[in-house]
């Protein structure tokens, strides 16, 4: 469903009055990324709602929630660069090792956004495992927002946005010019899947996983639904696979069922052995 | 840390002064490839010059391959800043010896990621 024009223009102006930073037209796809799932949690609604409760929002406190999420929760290529780092240099040498049976990976990127996630966990994988011949890998990106999704899978990209993050080896090597955008080669788009999944929501039958990506979400979350989420991405995350969070975001305040490993200067946690 | 913009528009080269000096730079601005090559023949050398492309007298491709020249500039990082976006141009420019590049228009965040690239954080 697109977004109106009107909720557009009060979200801009909202957050350009609390941020001070400036939603341009064109920026709708952000609006609806960074917005459809707070609306669904806090108005049971869509952005329409949203907005129409924000006029009478006298607390603030759906304000700040809106201002937070547009302005705290971007999306872009490699966001924080380590992850990615300990992906190739520690996560993919040991499944490697673990999984020469099968030689396949199943990866999982949950709150996807416009794909910059996924793209960049598809890039690593694609380098790493050109060095090993009859391997396959599968990235699964969901979004409770099926226009992020169609989006991810058309993986085309403007120059703003592959500006952000993406260094320029990685997007002449994956990426091809259409135009005055970029979209990801057919072999890296191969390795998407996606599929809509509402983290909040019991999930459908998806995995298992070696690696899961949840990053930057589940600090949008109360402590009770973190929780619910954390023990559902167990059942779907194989007992030696990886979970990847946000930089502030933590598994140890909220469920005991985690353990912190150190991979050079990220984290990531897995499933504590006598809790599986 | 120092850096150096070279661009024939003032206005790019404020906008680009902005971002660095609120980072911690310390900015030099020329207006072409060749004024650039004087600032740098005069002063310390700047850890990365951001360079535009299309400029009168000597363009941003003839600098990055002069600077690349001169081994007493080594050690400067180049990044190219520019609304040159055809992916063959891309290549040319990093053959040259540019170590990243940044499409016009562009965000202050997409700068400092650039920077970051080439190894010049300037924190969160």
């Amino acid at each position: 469903m697109a977004l109106a024009q009107t909720d557009f223009a009060f979200i801009s102006d909202l957050v350009r009055k609390h941020s001070a930073i400036v939603l341009e037209p064109g920026k709708e796809y952000l609006v609806e990324s960074r917005l459809s799932s707070l609306a669904q949690r806090e108005v049971q609604g869509d952005i329409s709602t949203l907005v129409a409760r924000l006029q009478q929002d006298r607390s603030g406190r759906l304000v700040t929630r809106v201002v937070d999420a547009m302005t705290t929760n971007e999306t872009l290529f490699f966001r924080d660069g380590h992850p990615f780092d300990a992906l190739r240099r520690h996560v993919l040498p040991e499944l490697l090792a673990a999984r020469s049976a099968t030689r396949r990976l199943e990866l999982w990127c949950g709150a996807s956004s416009s794909g910059q996630e996924p793209y960049s966990i598809a890039m690593v994988l694609s380098e790493e495992l050109k060095k090993h011949p009859g391997w396959t890998a599968d990235v699964l990106a969901t979004d409770i927002n099926e226009e992020m999704l169609a989006r991810t899978r058309e993986g085309l990209y403007s120059q703003l946005e592959v500006n952000r993050g993406m260094p320029i080896a990685a997007l002449m090597k994956h990426f091809e010019q259409q135009g005055r955008q970029w979209q990801a080669k057919p072999e890296l788009r191969a390795m998407i899947s996606t599929r809509p999944l509402n983290l909040a929501t019991p999930f459908p039958r998806i995995g298992p996983f070696d690696v899961v990506f949840l990053r930057n979400v589940l600090i949008y979350f109360d402590p009770e639904v973190k929780r619910a989420v954390l023990d559902r991405v167990r059942t779907v995350l194989r007992p030696d696979g990886y979970l990847f969070l946000g930089g502030s975001e933590t598994t140890l305040t909220i469920d005991g069922s985690w353990e912190r490993v150190n991979l050079g200067p990220s984290t990531a946690y897995r499933p504590r052995k006598d809790n599986t | 840390m120092r850096a150096l913009v070279v661009d024939d528009s003032r206005a790019m080269r404020m906008i680009l002064a902005r971002v660095l000096r609120e980072n911690g730079f310390e900015v030099l601005e020329a207006g072409d490839g060749q004024e650039a090559l004087a600032v740098l023949a005069g002063a310390e050398l700047p850890d990365v010059a951001l360079v535009d492309w299309n400029m009168p007298v000597m363009n941003g491709l003839d600098f990055v391959e002069a600077v690349r020249r001169e081994p007493a500039y080594e050690a400067m990082h180049l990044l190219m800043v520019t609304t040159e976006s055809e992916a063959t141009q891309v290549v040319r420019a990093i053959e040259a010896g540019a170590e990243e590049y940044l499409f016009k228009p562009f965000t202050p965040e997409a700068v400092l990621d650039k920077l970051a690239m080439v190894g010049l954080s300037v924190g969160a």
